[in-house]
């Protein structure tokens, strides 16, 4: 009979409770508790990574909806029709909203966190499995809510994905902002507790669950990035959805937390007195963070990668552990460089100013540590390598334009112009995105016990990588230009008009980068099915994943719990019989 | 960079696929037990930390909050009348019966740790039903978890009675920006305490249904201390909107 003691607490377990445990860490057989309402971390896993991959393509579509207006703006587009300058602020509103919501937070923390940290920690499963099972349908509703939003009446709101103020806050503001922006802060509050669920999962799972031997700094950067994540997530989500509850309030219960004396269409709306500048506090102090919710994964996947491909330690694995922490908590001291244009006193803009671009010094540290970690290295050119490149030359090219938005006085002047877009596309949609590819290509063989097309990984490589920077660069000199982005019809606008030919090349540019999605669709359902079968380590790397079966067993590792004697990367070790050496391997020795 | 011993038989196949094969054949660390499953300690110790972190976003709404708070009330509003700026705060007498709410909730959490207190003894007693000639005894044992469950319905429902009371003397939700506050922290305050009330329900009917003892007793544990930060919280709250206003 299992007994446990500590701290002087003796307690024996009961015979039932015995039996009931076991029944719990069984494999379950039924359809519904072994692929619906599953407690295993890797179903849940794949669950988001799905729910992920549908919302993409609906972002994606709306997107395409948006580009095809903008140069074409009297053509009728499928489903929409003719396109009124109120409808395309609703595509711009639900395209934001559902890429950052419940894509680049979802895919890359959700899917692949879910689904291997656990593993690469030598954990049997998340630390509170029903709870896990909870946060994903909980995420699931959210999404549900938040589509149902186009679907009544007066259609999907139209205030960005930012929700400012007093246009969301009154129901009378446009014909999306009556029920469709009541449903938009309904799914948005749902996905903030779905993401709190999720949050405490992988923090209790990385401190309380960790094989023996696996100390914190042993942990791979994966890991290091979603438990950072979670702890960003944490702390953000609670306060956006405290915002969200303010602003459900002032819209239905008639409160005036953020909207003034205002009118609206000649009629005083009966709000006074309230400020539009706290919701702006409230949801960028929510708002920034969620960009290093987005993009943290990455970077940790993007280390891991790097020193695979590279056949080469990672280098300065502390720096990088550091780096990412700074990271996390710079990421809480700047939320008012969104907020330049508020009439902020240019002191306190100084002081956002000076923290923002602090936040270059730990980039920087990760992006030469990336460089030196493939400098001389024997390098793999496979997909997820690909993709992995892909994504430092993206963090490199849109991080590098965020020191100039991070100037009060530049801001001023770029803020509301298509620079902006071309900045956070690149740094925080793109890169993440290129992050869940490379995670995709990479983990592939673990999760469906079969390789990915190669060739059709290198086409879909070269279309996205090329694709991504034919769209979004040209964005940046828009505006410079002075084109103001949010704006439906510009074609008629006189000195914008000699900006009209890129913002069509734009537009081809996204038609073909879309097209090149498909090839990577068509791999990941293919390959599922027809795909050669993949061996336990395929691309020879070191974390515990690679070490049990492909795919893994429900327990992970089949009754056995690693123990872990080595660091995460040990590659090109002197005198080793390969030239990896695998955290479970017995210890290797330090040089002297 | 290390360098690799080869102390041990790297031809192994199991190790040189880096399986766990050579690893010993069950769980022996992190307080499992031999049957690979955690024990209760373990258990306790994760739960425990679980709560610890899930406070974390209560505690970050109710900042939140008291930012917003704090924010709201120095705002000026426009006066359309006299197009000039005024305070439109309006500070709010809080019903008298919140004191006896106060009393009632601190009540319960002395309860509360009586009867986790409680549990805990009664966990660690059983194993001695199993060794024979020995009992455990049958005294009979003061009833402190329906205790704190009823005395948490009654804060409720006192909260309830004092928002029926802010109605009556003429301030509503929207009335002022003050009285929307105490609607707000008080009504999100009471949700959270619900959760805490439903938690021991579950308890008692794990308990009639005759759940483990240690399964209940981890849910009191975790329970106890949300109630307990439930209490602090709603000091916090009451002397917020007393004394900053």
């Amino acid at each position: 009979m299992a007994g446990g003691t500590g701290g002087g607490e003796t307690i024996t377990m009961s015979t039932h409770e015995s039996a009931v445990q076991a029944h719990a860490h069984a494999a379950p057989q039924g359809f519904i508790r072994k692929w619906v309402f599953s407690l295993d971390h890797k179903v849940i896993g794949l669950q988001y990574y799905f729910l992920a991959l549908v919302a993409v393509f609906v972002g994606m579509f709306l997107s395409l909806l948006m580009r095809i207006h903008l140069i074409w703006p009297t053509a009728a587009l499928p489903l929409l029709g003719d396109i009124k300058p109120e409808t395309y602020l609703t595509l711009v509103t639900m395209h934001g909203t559902i890429m950052v919501f419940f894509v680049l937070t979802t895919a890359p923390q959700g899917g692949f966190g879910n689904y291997f940290l656990p593993i690469q920690i030598g954990a049997p499963d998340m630390a509170f499995p029903v709870l896990n099972m909870l946060s994903f349908w909980t995420t699931f509703l959210g999404f549900i809510v938040m589509i149902a939003a186009f679907f009544v009446a007066g259609g999907a709101p139209l205030h960005g994905w930012t929700g400012y103020a007093p246009l969301s806050a009154v129901q009378s503001t446009g014909p999306g902002e009556g029920l469709g922006a009541d449903l938009w802060i309904i799914s948005i509050a749902i996905f903030c507790i779905g993401a709190l669920m999720g949050a405490l999962n992988f923090i209790t799972t990385t401190l309380d669950m960790r094989a023996k031997g696996m100390t914190m700094m042993r942990m791979p950067l994966t890991v290091w990035a979603w438990f950072v994540t979670a702890i960003l997530g944490l702390l953000a989500f609670g306060v956006l959805l405290s915002a969200g509850i303010l602003l459900l309030m002032d819209r239905n219960l008639g409160t005036s937390f953020y909207v003034p004396l205002i009118t609206v269409n000649g009629q005083l709306t009966g709000h006074k007195g309230g400020s539009p500048l706290l919701w702006q506090h409230l949801f960028w102090f929510f708002g920034h963070p969620e960009v290093y919710i987005a993009i943290l994964p990455a970077m940790g996947l993007a280390s891991q990668l790097l020193s695979v491909f590279s056949r080469k330690p990672i280098f300065g694995y502390k720096a990088m552990v550091y780096a990412i922490l700074a990271i996390g908590f710079l990421g809480f001291m700047v939320w008012g460089h969104h907020m330049f244009m508020s009439g902020m006193s240019p002191y306190t803009a100084f002081a956002f100013s000076i923290m923002t671009m602090g936040i270059g010094v730990p980039s920087a540290i990760k992006t030469f540590n990336w460089l030196g970690t493939i400098w001389g290295g024997r390098i793999r050119f496979d997909s997820p390598m690909l993709f992995a490149i892909g994504f430092v030359s993206l963090f490199v090219s849109g991080g590098i334009s965020g020191p100039f938005l991070a100037q009060p006085v530049l801001d001023i002047q770029l803020h509301d112009t298509y620079f902006v877009p071309g900045h956070f596309h690149l740094i925080m949609g793109v890169a993440s995105i290129f992050g869940i590819f490379a995670a995709t290509y990479y983990w592939f063989p673990k999760m469906f016990g079969r390789m990915m097309n190669e060739s059709m990984a290198r086409w879909h490589f070269w279309f996205s990588f090329i694709g991504t920077y034919a769209i979004f660069m040209p964005m940046h000199y828009l505006g410079m230009a002075g084109m103001p982005r949010r704006y439906s019809q510009m074609t008629e606008v006189g000195y914008l008009h000699d900006l009209i030919p890129l913002q069509k090349f734009i537009t081809y540019a996204a038609f073909v980068t879309i097209a090149g999605q498909l090839i990577f669709l068509v791999n990941l359902f293919w390959s599922m099915f027809k795909g050669k079968k993949a061996v336990d380590n395929p691309w020879e790397a070191t974390t515990l994943e690679w070490t049990t079966a492909t795919p893994p067993p429900h327990d992970n590792f089949g009754g056995h719990t690693p123990v872990v004697h080595n660091g995460p990367y040990e590659y090109g070790v002197p005198g080793a019989p390969r030239d990896y050496v695998m955290q479970s391997d017995p210890e290797i020795e330090p040089a002297h | 960079m290390a360098t690799f011993s080869p102390t041990a038989t790297v031809d192994d196949p199991r190790i040189s696929l880096g399986d766990v094969g050579g690893l010993p054949p069950a769980r022996t660390g992190g307080g499992d037990d031999s049957s690979g499953l955690p024990d209760y300690a373990t258990r306790l110790r994760r739960a425990r930390l679980g709560l610890l972190v899930a406070l974390t976003p209560v505690l970050m709404l109710f900042v939140s909050f008291t930012s917003a708070y704090v924010v709201r009330q120095g705002l000026p509003s426009l006066d359309p009348r006299t197009a000039t700026l005024v305070r439109d705060w309006i500070p709010v007498t809080l019903p008298k019966l919140l004191l006896i709410n106060t009393g009632v909730l601190v009540l319960s959490s002395v309860f509360m740790e009586l009867a986790r207190r409680q549990i805990r003894g009664e966990a660690a007693l059983a194993s001695a039903d199993s060794i024979p000639g020995v009992s455990p005894g049958g005294e009979s044992k003061i009833p402190w978890l329906p205790m704190t469950l009823v005395l948490g319905i009654i804060f409720l429902f006192g909260q309830w009675m004092a928002w029926r009371q802010l109605a009556a003397s003429g301030f509503y939700v929207a009335t002022t920006p003050s009285s929307s506050f105490v609607y707000l922290l008080t009504g999100t305050h009471a949700v959270h305490l619900l959760g805490g009330v439903l938690a021991l329900l579950g308890a008692g009917v794990a308990s009639l249904l005759g759940l483990s003892l240690t399964r209940r007793s981890i849910v009191v544990d975790v329970t106890a201390w949300y109630w307990h930060f439930m209490a602090g919280l709603w000091v916090y709250i009451l002397c917020l909107l007393e004394f900053v206003s």
